[in-house]
């Protein structure tokens, strides 16, 4: 339902530039040291994981390539989906959530100003056009940490390693991964805001409604992750 | 007194309920231009609701609210946008904007209202801010201020954008008597500058006696009597009389007689379960 209402918000002019960058720091740039650690880690134990297992068969080369299409494809937004969600996700439904339990949200509405126009729509966006750009930071650290786990300690060569990961990686690859971000960026948003904007009945409403919007929109991303997944199948 | 016969606020039969619970039955008010009206009523006689009604943050089941001869409760978002530019709000608790600071807070109205420039909108918060008797507080954040001082903050802010009309949640509430006075005096000071007309909600009488054209006393979910302050301070009504006087004993009743029986844990387990089924109708 906030949904529908934001996407009415949303073109109508003027937009709160101001707004939109604040969000747009707190959502991406604040967010970007999380996502690089996790990245990296993440690419880092699949190159030792696959390793292990492509041994076995001797394809211990295809290691790049799986690294680079897992990252792409599925670890990269989806990992950056569920942090994102748990770290600024809470943060909006808190921010929200206080803001309605101590009237602001009523305070908004007296001085002729749309919540929903002044609140949700800077962070909606932000997070929209913030996540695809986390997820490309993301996917390159990803590629880069199973690079160095590769070559430096697995003793893989390096020109074969980056080959391998070209070769076979398309831009699809990178697009299918981008459009489930900017998804994400999405559900976060909405999940979080809307109920930051239900809470009721002082802190401990609005506890609940952060611990709600980050359970939510984690499984949400999850969900809707298979279904995406499925129709650019 | 210019007691004009216009009328600039009308509510006519409003109805509100919240579940099972009903709590504005019937409210009929009618506030003139230029007057100052007092609601008082005891804790959840539905004061505050009335006033949500009268701009707009809720919606009545029943029942039609006139500001200046124009039915309200219909309008759509940018009808009641319109309306609401007539309107000024001092929250119970300041509702200021804390990621802002105060002279952001009290221009907020005008850099969304209107095409001022950003010194002018300083300039004039300042202003607003100096006749609230706040001085040097501009770049503060609401954090550093006292319980008086984001009320006063919270009365720039309504009166930044010059509104016909001033609401006041509470005002004398959660502050100390000798600031709760300083705030009394303060409203008699704005509606006498401004020539506003203004509705405020208080179970404090001596905030009501002292900043009253009329008092209307809301119990039961309907206004009962409507009086100027002497009329009610003699008022034969023993409902009027018991809660102007603060006695325990009388037609209102403290406490519903059933939790009378009760244990303090029964008592605290059947608060607990109603605040979730509270929680449960609100929330998703």
């Amino acid at each position: 339902m906030l949904f529908g209402q934001i996407l009415g918000w949303i073109f109508r002019p003027p937009l709160e530039g101001r707004e939109i960058l604040k969000q747009m720091q707190e959502v991406g740039v604040r967010s970007f040291p999380v996502v690089i650690i996790t990245a990296a880690f993440t690419g880092m134990v699949l190159a030792l994981q696959s390793f292990t297992g492509f041994k076995r068969f001797g394809a211990e080369t295809m290691v790049g390539t799986v690294v680079a299409l897992s990252m792409t494809r599925e670890l990269g937004p989806v990992l950056t989906g569920l942090m994102v969600s748990g770290r600024v996700g809470s943060a909006m439904a808190a921010e929200l959530g206080t803001m309605r339990v101590t009237e602001q949200i009523d305070a908004l509405y007296t001085l002729a100003t749309n919540p929903i126009k002044y609140l949700v729509v800077p962070r909606f966006l932000a997070a929209m056009i913030m996540l695809p750009i986390l997820v490309i930071f993301a996917d390159i650290i990803g590629i880069l940490g199973g690079y160095l786990v590769s070559v430096q300690i697995l003793g893989t060569n390096p020109t074969l390693y980056f080959r391998r990961t070209w070769n076979f990686l398309e831009l699809d690859d990178l697009y299918a991964g981008l459009l489930k971000a900017l998804f994400f960026g999405m559900i976060i948003a909405t999940v979080s805001c809307s109920q930051g904007f239900s809470a009721r009945g002082g802190a401990e409403g609005v506890g609940r409604a952060t611990t709600q919007a980050v359970v939510l929109s984690s499984l949400t991303i999850l969900i809707s992750n298979y279904f995406i997944t499925a129709l650019l199948f | 007194m210019n007691k004009q016969s216009a009328a600039k606020i009308r509510v006519a039969n409003l109805y509100k309920s919240f579940g099972e619970s009903q709590v504005l039955r019937g409210v009929d008010l009618e506030v003139h231009e230029g007057e100052s009206m007092v609601v008082i009523g005891g804790s959840g006689s539905g004061k505050t609701v009335l006033i949500k009604c009268i701009i707009g943050l809720m919606q009545p089941d029943e029942g039609k609210i006139y500001v200046d001869d124009l039915e309200i409760s219909n309008l759509n978002e940018k009808g009641m946008n319109e309306v609401r530019k007539k309107f000024g709000m001092l929250f119970q608790w300041g509702a200021l904007f804390d990621s802002m600071t105060v002279w952001e807070n009290v221009g907020f109205g005008l850099r969304h209202q209107t095409r001022l420039k950003e010194e002018d909108i300083r300039r004039i918060a300042s202003e607003k801010l100096a006749l609230v008797g706040l001085r040097n507080v501009e770049d503060l954040m609401p954090s550093e201020l006292s319980g008086g001082m984001r009320k006063r903050v919270s009365l720039a802010r309504a009166i930044a954008i010059e509104p016909e009309i001033l609401l006041y949640d509470e005002p004398t509430t959660g502050i100390d008597p000798i600031m709760a006075d300083a705030i009394n005096d303060l409203i008699v000071e704005m509606r006498e500058k401004l020539n506003v007309t203004s509705i405020a909600i208080t179970h404090d009488m001596k905030s009501a006696y002292k900043i009253g054209d009329r008092i209307a006393m809301l119990y039961q979910g309907k206004i009962i009597e409507v009086g100027t302050p002497e009329e009610i301070r003699n008022s034969s009504n023993s409902i009027v009389q018991q809660f102007i006087e603060g006695k325990s004993e009388g037609p209102i009743k403290v406490v519903d007689p059933s939790l009378l029986m009760m244990t303090s844990r029964q008592i605290r387990n059947e608060v607990r379960e109603q605040r979730v089924e509270k929680n449960d109708g609100g929330g998703v």
